[in-house]
């Protein structure tokens, strides 16, 4: 319900106030900006939307909220061990994709999802394929912590447990203990793990609800602004985690925050009113982007 | 500098003015609101008052000590002692007439053997069931009086009034006087009216089989109330697709919680007593048709408190891999459970207190015995209270009271239990 109403938000794009000061009144300038931009988006994709080893492959992918089209026919090939970051303006479409890729949007009864998405060359949009069974390999770290009010070792048993992960305790201790320790969280909690998830710092909660996800022990691990909620040391511990996860995980992150695309991911997709504008190497987008609009976005001179 | 000054003090003048307005709004709202609570708690408390002042004497009876023979000659006629069918009461009456052996003829002394109650001859036989050796005995015992004597005992009958308006004649009062003077008349806990069903004496009516009629009633609608509102509310919130027939259906459950009540008891009547042929004035009737009443209170709550729970709980458990109905059960259903409660309380309330569906299935009917099963005949405590407060005998008027402070003390346990269960529920964060 909230991304229907994010996107509805999409009509509004904000007028950029360091708009250069046109003689003209400035807002017949961004009038005409706003008509440029539009003629720009042709719906083709600029930079390499292929990966060289690709694990999660969504061809012409396509989301419509009832009469809204959110998603306009995207191609994104995402590599093993690689960490990919979805940029673009509120509403854009970024976290739909994103909630297409373990079928989150099943949730939500109006949405319909057309195109091919495989995971390691499967159809996720198959019949057969339980969609349960799916998240427990695409899991998935909200924007804002979600601990579970159970307990800290609770919140991370829990996917073991409803997958039957651990034959007994002492590996359900095993996988809890090294779920935390990958998180980084570990250390602080090692004493009072009987203690309420929610009752940890918002920084804390984050890095939980990591080790949460990558106690079921996921191929891709999906990041719909993690860090959004947090403030910067936590922001920073989460960075350097997800660095470290990378090793073992393919990682999406979605992030308004074009320093952290820089810092952690390898590529860099720009989605812009549903459509996936460019995608290409970080220090390529970040240094040479090919389209105006990525420019426009990264410069800061939109959105 | 003035020039630019002038508009901002403008302004602020009337930011001040509307400001002053403002303020001596939220004093008058303030008052209004203190005043209305004030006439709230001043109506609670004139109800409280006139309820104990009227019932609390009706926890107390007044006894007489009587000194009874247990002679061979009445308990065992024959020989042998029949202690089912022996005429307990001619024990009472002989102790009454030795007390005063100057009243000879029958017409005083009928009148003499009506100051002690027709439950005293129930007592001597249940104590000698007891003690059989008490046989040829004698024995001072305390009797209770009949329920004249204990309002006059408490003050409840005019002594100045005109003879032949009281319920008493001068003659019994003066014997009554001459009792207490003795030291012979004692006000001990009225145990009958906790152990007692019904009776057409007052001094022998208890709320004991309405109490038990309202018990088994309750439990009849809590077991299929609970379960079935519950299960409606989460299938409705969480698995029912979102369109016009669950519209349908919402605004049906809403108007259905909105339905009088005697509606539902002709519904039971119908469908459960003539269709079904369930037995007449039975709780199980009673509480199926209370469930009725109360299920769509309990949906609505339901799912009011299933709509609380935040939505990011719900996918978080997604995003790990839990099906839907791992969702309900493992998060939703706890964190919505201590909402549940409050819902299922208020139905269970509500139920306790409605009297209308009782009467058309038949639980208003006089019934001595107290209940011991689910199809056994019983009263509810609010239909008890109906019949008690229908009567004409003033002692009646006293244990209407009383009844009502037991059904509100029954409430109260019953919130009570809902709010240590809530924060049972409650405490896994």
């Amino acid at each position: 319900m909230s991304e229907l109403k994010s996107l509805e938000d999409e009509a509004v794009v904000p007028a950029t106030p360091e708009d250069p000061p046109a003689a003209a009144s400035p807002k017949k300038a961004s009038m005409r900006r706003r008509l440029e931009e539009i003629s720009e988006l042709t719906g083709k994709t600029v930079g390499q939307v292929r990966a060289t080893d690709p694990y999660v492959v969504a061809e012409n992918v396509n989301v419509h909220y009832g009469d809204l089209h959110a998603i306009k026919d995207v191609t994104l090939e995402i590599g093993r061990q690689q960490v990919v970051a979805l940029i673009g303006p509120s509403g854009c479409g970024k976290s739909t994709f994103l909630r297409c890729l373990n079928r989150m949007n099943d949730s939500i009864e109006s949405a319909r999802v057309s195109g091919r998405i495989t995971l390691g060359g499967q159809d996720i949009y198959s019949k057969d394929l339980d969609p349960v069974a799916l998240r427990a390999r695409v899991g998935i770290v909200f924007q804002k912590p979600n601990p579970f009010p159970k307990s800290i070792y609770d919140n991370v048993a829990y996917g073991p447990r409803i997958h039957g992960l651990a034959g007994d305790r002492a590996e359900l201790d095993e996988i809890v203990y090294t779920s935390l320790e990958r998180a980084g969280l570990l250390k602080e909690v090692r004493d009072r793990l009987d203690e309420a998830g929610t009752s940890l710092s918002g920084g804390q909660q984050q890095r939980l609800c990591i080790a949460r996800t990558i106690a079921v022990n996921p191929e891709v691990i999906l990041m719909d602004e993690p860090c959004s909620a947090l403030d910067p040391i936590a922001t920073a511990r989460i960075e350097d985690l997800i660095d470290e996860l990378s090793e073992n995980f393919a990682i999406v992150i979605v992030t308004h925050s074009m320093q952290q695309a820089a810092r952690v991911s390898r590529r860099v997709a720009y989605f812009h009113l549903g459509m996936l504008v460019e995608v290409d190497d970080t220090d390529k987008i970040f240094t040479n982007p090919q389209h105006k609009l990525t420019e426009n976005y990264i410069t800061g001179r939109f959105g | 500098m003035n020039d630019s000054a002038e508009p901002s003090r403008g302004t602020r003048g009337r930011m001040e003015a509307g400001l002053k307005r403002r303020h001596r709004r939220e004093a008058l709202f303030r008052l209004a609101g203190l005043l209305a609570t004030a006439v709230g708690i001043v109506f609670l408390g004139v109800f409280f008052v006139s309820l104990f002042a009227q019932g609390l004497s009706a926890f107390k009876q007044t006894f007489v000590e009587l000194d009874i023979e247990y002679s061979e000659e009445i308990l065992a006629p024959g020989g042998q002692p029949d202690l089912e069918y022996a005429d307990y009461d001619s024990l009472v009456r002989n102790a009454l007439w030795k007390e005063f052996p100057e009243v000879t003829d029958r017409q005083a002394r009928r009148q003499l053997a009506r100051l002690v109650s027709a439950g005293a001859g129930f007592q001597l036989r249940d104590a000698l069931r007891e003690n059989p050796e008490l046989i040829g005995t004698g024995q001072r015992v305390p009797v209770p009086v009949s329920a004249d004597v204990d309002m006059l005992a408490k003050g409840k009958i005019d002594r100045a009034a005109v003879a032949a308006q009281r319920r008493l004649s001068d003659r019994q009062i003066d014997w009554i006087d001459e009792l207490s003077g003795q030291g012979r008349l004692q006000t001990r806990f009225n145990v009958a009216l906790f152990t007692n069903g019904d009776s057409r004496e007052p001094e022998l009516a208890g709320i004991r089989g309405a109490l038990m009629g309202s018990l088994y009633m309750l439990i009849v609608t809590i077991a299929l109330a609970f379960p079935l509102g519950v299960a409606a509310a989460v299938y409705l919130e969480e698995f029912a697709p979102k369109n016009r027939w669950a519209d349908l259906i919402e605004v049906n459950i809403n108007n259905l919680a909105a339905v009088p009540s005697i509606v539902f008891g002709l519904l039971g009547l119908a469908v459960f007593v003539n269709w079904l042929g369930m037995p007449r004035s039975a709780p199980l009737v009673g509480g199926l048709v209370l469930a009725l009443l109360t299920l769509p209170v309990i949906i609505i709550a339901s799912r009011a408190a299933i709509k609380a729970v935040p939505p990011s709980i719900r996918e978080a458990a997604l995003g790990i891999g839990a099906s839907r109905m791992q969702v309900v059960f493992h998060h939703v259903l706890p964190l919505a459970l201590p909402g549940m409660l409050t819902g299922a309380i208020i139905g269970m309330s509500r139920a306790l207190g409605e009297t209308a569906p009782l009467l058309m299935i038949g639980m208003v009917a006089f019934i001595v015995d107290v209940p011991s099963g689910f199809t056994d005949p019983a009263t509810a405590l609010p239909v008890q209270i109906f019949l008690w407060a229908d009567s004409p005998e003033r002692a009646f008027a006293e244990r209407t009271s009383a009844a009502i402070i037991v059904l509100l003390g029954f409430l109260l346990l019953m919130n009570l239990a809902a709010i240590i269960m809530r924060k049972k529920a409650g405490r896994q964060w």
